[in-house]
């Protein structure tokens, strides 16, 4: 594999890139990097921001240097490729019903599948979470199966609902809150995946492992009645590796 | 009684902001925090606060608010504004306050600031902060998320914003020479990450070229219009990374987009360049047709520039001194009352 890059991002930020492509390798010796970073407490790193093929280290001048830094990074970059990244295991409820899943049909179309065909497929890959961005506690989950390697829509949405579940790209995203977008909405979920009460206040992480479970529209309504109470608490099935 | 400013007018875009919320991007949470965080600093050191509490963020057209508390110790920094204090119940003709200097508001009293100029934003402390709880470790104000300040968005009439403390402490007010707010010729920026997402004339047109800054622009990014940037056959959508404060992202259009306090964490735009730590502040305070240009620099040379900055603060923080009203020279008064006075206070002084 070839060596990671150092490039500049100004005077507070470095970012250690590791290739250009979305990638299960890629993206485990990205989150690896994170660990040990934060693990090795470096003075006048800021935080770092795992995305799908770099780590982004932002810094504080006045504590740190970028030349200090990459001195400091270089030996953490051995024996990445081993690394297990450890994350939890988590099974989703989310109802693709036609009037929450807003694209579900057109997205049959597109992929040549039916609907059910569609449902069954998303629902059940294991997709990662390979980085969190664009709103506080959206997730990117990749992994799903080249049928839904689609283009994002060509007018966007100005509101998507809060909760919905979106492919694009071979990928998803859950919207945590209402927010513009032009990913293709297949379900709703009833689950919070943002809350600012709770520590962290995001539900998943990078590295966390993600399938969903169908939910009929009645289901979705109980399950949303609940969350609105704050009595819906959902746990990670597990963890892996 | 709970000590507290009562917003009558909201002005234009006013939020509570603070030094911003670093350590939850990984979240996807934006750092946010103020635009200008030199005259935020100075409006908190004339206070008398520690430079980081959080204070009024006035976009173009500040607010007008009343004094519900016993007293409260104000100072204003950044743009120039008319500040004007009311009396209660509109009695008497009321009092003008300058800017970059400490005042004392009474009960009652209600405090109009007007619009803006010389930047395009101003900051409002208050002596003691307000009472309002942080989110994730900052007051600051994330208003599409609905994160932080004020119920997480811009003030609104008849919002009431309370106040850690119920009185302004007894002392002298304060003043600082106005620190220079003056944008740099050229703004500089570090080449990168993405420089090689541009063709070589591309990044020439990024350095010879005078950019003017857009309507469309907000806390997020400021848009830039003027000669469009050329991609190189690597096209401008990149997998997403990273984006820092000052990241310049340019999408298809070729029109760089500076990214700032409420930039978003993460991002599929290539980004050609980053402007440099210590010249944010002077893009916060920039106005729509303002007139930017870039200068290449090296990674040393941004550090050096923020460390400089570090120390231009610290240098206004030692400045302040106490206020010293020149007299008066209008001829008629000081025969009607300095002249007379001062005589009297001459020797009442060498009395004592």
């Amino acid at each position: 594999m070839a060596p990671p890059r150092f490039l500049p991002a100004g005077d507070t930020a470095l970012v250690v890139e590791f290739g250009d492509r979305v990638d299960r390798g890629l993206s485990a010796r990205v989150l690896a990097l994170a660990q040990k970073l934060e693990a090795a407490q470096l003075a006048g790193v800021v935080e770092a921001v795992p995305t799908f093929r770099s780590l982004m280290v932002h810094y504080d001048p006045l504590q740190t240097s970028q030349r200090d830094l990459q001195r400091a990074i270089a030996p953490l970059l051995q024996g990445l490729e081993a690394a297990e990244i450890a994350g939890r295991r988590w099974r989703i409820p989310a109802c693709y019903d036609a009037s929450l899943g807003l694209d579900l049909a057109d997205v049959a179309r597109r992929t040549g599948l039916d609907p059910a065909q569609v449902v069954e497929r998303h629902s059940q890959t294991s997709q990662l979470v390979y980085m969190m961005g664009f709103l506080p506690g959206l997730p990117y989950l990749g992994g799903l199966p080249g049928e839904f390697a689609l283009a994002r829509r060509e007018n966007p949405r100005v509101k998507v609902p809060k909760g919905s579940v979106a492919v694009a790209m071979s990928m998803s995203v859950v919207y945590p809150q209402e927010s513009p977008g032009g990913w293709h909405i297949l379900a709703r979920t009833p689950v919070p995946l943002w809350d600012m009460r709770k520590g962290p206040p995001a539900l998943l992480a990078a590295g966390d492992q993600v399938t969903f479970l169908p939910l009929s529209l009645r289901e979705y309504e109980l399950m949303l009645a609940k969350a609105a109470a704050d009595a819906l608490v959902l746990t990670p099935e597990g963890h892996h590796p | 009684m709970t000590a507290a400013l009562r917003v009558v007018t909201p002005g234009l875009m006013t939020t509570l902001q603070d030094l911003g919320r670093p350590g939850y991007q990984r979240l996807g949470v934006p750092v946010s925090g103020a635009l200008d965080q030199v005259s935020f600093r100075a409006a908190n050191l004339l206070v008398g606060n520690g430079q980081g509490v959080g204070a009024l963020e006035i976009a173009y057209q500040g607010p007008t608010l009343s004094v519900e508390a016993d007293s409260v110790r104000i100072a204003v920094a950044g743009g120039r504004a008319p500040i004007d204090v009311l009396a209660p119940n509109s009695a008497g003709s009321g009092r003008r306050i300058a800017p970059w200097e400490s005042a004392r508001l009474l009960r009652g009293e209600v405090l109009s600031i007007g619009a803006l100029s010389g930047s395009a934003v101003a900051y409002l402390a208050v002596e003691g902060g307000f009472a309002i709880a942080p989110k994730l470790g900052s007051q600051s104000t994330l208003t599409r998320a609905a994160i932080g300040g004020f119920e997480g968005r811009a003030l609104k009439a008849a919002d009431v914003l309370p106040l850690r403390q119920a009185a302004a402490a007894e002392r002298d007010e304060v003043i600082l020479p106005s620190f220079d707010l003056a944008p740099p010729k050229r703004v500089r920026i570090v080449l990168g990450p993405q420089d090689d997402h541009f063709t070589p004339a591309a990044l020439r047109t990024l350095l010879a070229s005078t950019y003017s800054v857009s309507r469309a622009s907000d806390r997020m990014g400021m848009r830039l219009e003027g000669p469009p940037l050329e991609h190189s056959h690597k096209g401008y959508d990149i997998v997403s990374d990273g984006i820092a404060l000052g990241s310049i992202q340019v999408p298809g259009n070729g029109l760089p987009i500076i990214l700032l306090a409420d930039r978003q964490t993460t991002g599929g735009y290539c980004k050609v360049a980053t402007v440099i730590s210590a010249d944010i502040p002077s893009l916060g305070r920039l106005t729509p047709g303002a007139r930017i240009a870039f200068a290449a620099v090296g990674i040393e040379t941004a550090e050096a520039a923020a460390r400089q900055l570090a120390s231009d603060i610290a240098a206004m923080a030692a400045s302040i001194s106490p206020v010293r009203r020149p007299f008066l020279i209008d001829a008629k008064r000081l025969m009607a009352e300095n002249l007379v006075s001062g005589v009297v206070n001459a020797r009442g002084g060498g009395d004592a």
